[in-house]
């Protein structure tokens, strides 16, 4: 049946087993299915009106542009941003010079352990509430721009970290070889040891990306546009929480797992089997402690 | 600020005990999970594995969403939570964090133990196999207590994101550290940095622990 290791080749006996385990568990997902159906039907969550603003070109359109676009170009600023971050803080961290390495250590270790929520919040009340203007085709309220930096932070130190890992595991050979031909510190980082690293650490980003989309929705609670918020209004007007919860899970779902597949694709093509563990990066774990 | 240390330390403590009662929760669901998606029965691979892609995919704002504005709608509803201990109430908002976190970290410590089987030596439930112990043997007797040890640092990264994330029930009507700073800065919003540092300073620490605790598991596991 399968080339798994933990369990034999299954013998008639167990095979009659398995195949009794299988209609009990299939007939207990089905009755769970059918009862989450019936419920929904039940209370009445197919009716027509609860779904109509999900079927009504105008309610579409404010969803995806309104919300989707607007979601996923917090969602691009931010990486872009963390990136640089990543890249600037990475570097620094690897210095050579003590009062670089230790500062951009510290600023790395802080975005990293903080709830980003507790940023944006902080940045939000600090800088933005109250101000009202436009950002691009955004109607920004302070909550765009709150939710930007905050990712740029968490997620730049995360990047930050995955730099490290991704220059870590170029073969020393490498920047030896550079330092022989004469190489200054500088070019065997830009010219050598970055475009290497670059290659290994693609799908970490993308992984980070899936990351920074989700946390979006954490603007929740800075007020700030995107699907959450459309979400909000939709559910506000319609008393229409489950579909609307239904949609958006949908949306993001989606988004995501187009996103997994870019990295998964991205993985095979340009790096085989080496990977960088992105949630140890996060998490504030040190990568080379094991 | 210092005069008000008592409500940090009781928002911290909020936080605290969310953070505990979910990690237990989302430990055993994870557990099962990950016996699900390794296990022989064809249906329960598959329903574990789109649990896992699903939840993971899903902001963590939404599931707390769902739970509080689109379940009690469906009559899910944690009202009938009422536990009063010392100074803490924990009612249906503590319950609805608590059930919200479990739901979405399980999937992520499912996914680090799952890492921790294949990490365990083929060998290993091979020989287990040939003394003849069956699945459920292999697994609690051989796989798993290896597999945990491997899986201490990506479980530790789940279990530090989640103490992270408690500061999305402060959103949603807990009173935790998070909705505790947004009080301070409200009532002393010249002091803001100030605060905002004490809880960043707060929550640093709390990281820093479980991060030692996975440190010194590690340490003591270690299989020469």
């Amino acid at each position: 049946m399968t080339a798994s290791v933990l369990f034999d080749a299954p013998g008639p006996a167990t095979r009659v087993r398995h195949r009794i385990y299988t209609v009990v568990a299939s007939a207990a997902i089905a009755a769970l299915v059918v009862y989450a159906v019936w419920k929904l039907g039940d209370d009445g969550q197919f009716e027509y009106s609860l779904w109509e603003p999900f079927l009504t070109p105008d309610y579409i359109s404010a969803l995806l542009v309104d919300g989707l676009v607007v979601t996923v170009t917090m969602a691009v600023f931010a990486i872009v941003g963390a990136v640089v971050f990543g890249f600037l803080f990475g570097v620094a961290k690897m210095s050579e010079h003590a009062f670089v390495r230790w500062p951009a250590w510290l600023v790395v270790e802080f975005f990293r352990a903080m709830p980003v929520l507790l940023l944006m919040i902080f940045v939000y009340y600090a800088w933005f509430i109250g101000t009202h203007g436009s950002f691009l085709w955004v109607d920004e309220r302070g909550g765009f721009l709150a939710v930007v930096i905050a990712l740029t932070c968490y997620n730049g130190a995360v990047l930050a970290e995955v730099v490290r890992a991704g220059v870590g595991a170029i073969p020393k050979g490498q920047a030896e070889a550079a330092y022989a031909v004469g190489m200054r510190k500088t070019q065997v980082m830009t010219l050598i040891l970055l475009p290497q690293a670059v290659k290994v650490m693609l799908p970490a980003i993308i992984s980070q990306m899936v990351v920074a989309l989700k946390d979006t929705s954490l603007g929740y609670a800075v007020a700030a546009p995107g699907l959450t918020k459309i979400g909000q209004q939709i559910y506000k007007e319609f008393h229409n929480q489950v579909p609307t919860a239904i949609v958006l899970g949908v949306l993001y779902v989606g988004l995501n797992l187009l996103l997994t597949l870019l990295a998964t694709w991205i993985q095979k093509r340009f790096v085989g089997e080496r990977r960088i563990d992105v949630v140890a990066a996060a998490a504030g774990i040190d990568q080379d402690r094991a | 600020m210092l005069d008000n240390l008592d409500e940090l330390f009781k928002g911290f403590g909020y936080t605290l005990f969310l953070f505990l009662v979910s990690a237990v929760a989302s430990l055993v669901l994870g557990t099962v999970l990950v016996a699900m998606r390794v296990g022989p029965i064809g249906v329960l691979r598959a329903v574990g594995a789109i649990y896992v892609s699903v939840v993971r995919n899903t902001p963590l704002v939404l599931i707390f969403i769902f739970f509080h504005f689109a379940a009690p709608i469906l009559g899910i509803n944690f009202r009938w939570v009422q536990v009063h201990v010392g100074g803490f109430d924990f009612t249906s908002a503590f319950a609805t964090a608590f059930v919200a976190l479990s739901l979405y970290t399980a999937c992520f410590v499912c996914e680090a133990l799952r890492s921790g089987v294949n990490a365990v030596p083929m060998g290993q439930a091979e020989a287990a196999r040939a003394i003849g112990l069956p699945f459920g043997g292999v697994m609690t007797q051989v796989v798993l207590p290896q597999a945990v040890r491997a899986s201490v640092p990506p479980l530790a990264s789940a279990l530090i994101a989640m103490l992270k994330n408690t500061s999305v029930a402060g959103v949603f009507f807990l009173a935790e550290a998070l909705a505790t700073m947004r009080g301070l800065t409200n009532d002393y919003s010249s002091e803001r940095i100030g605060i905002f540092a004490c809880f960043a300073v707060g929550y640093i620490l709390l990281v820093e622990i479980v991060s030692m605790i996975s440190l010194g598991f590690e340490r003591r596991w270690r299989i020469a």
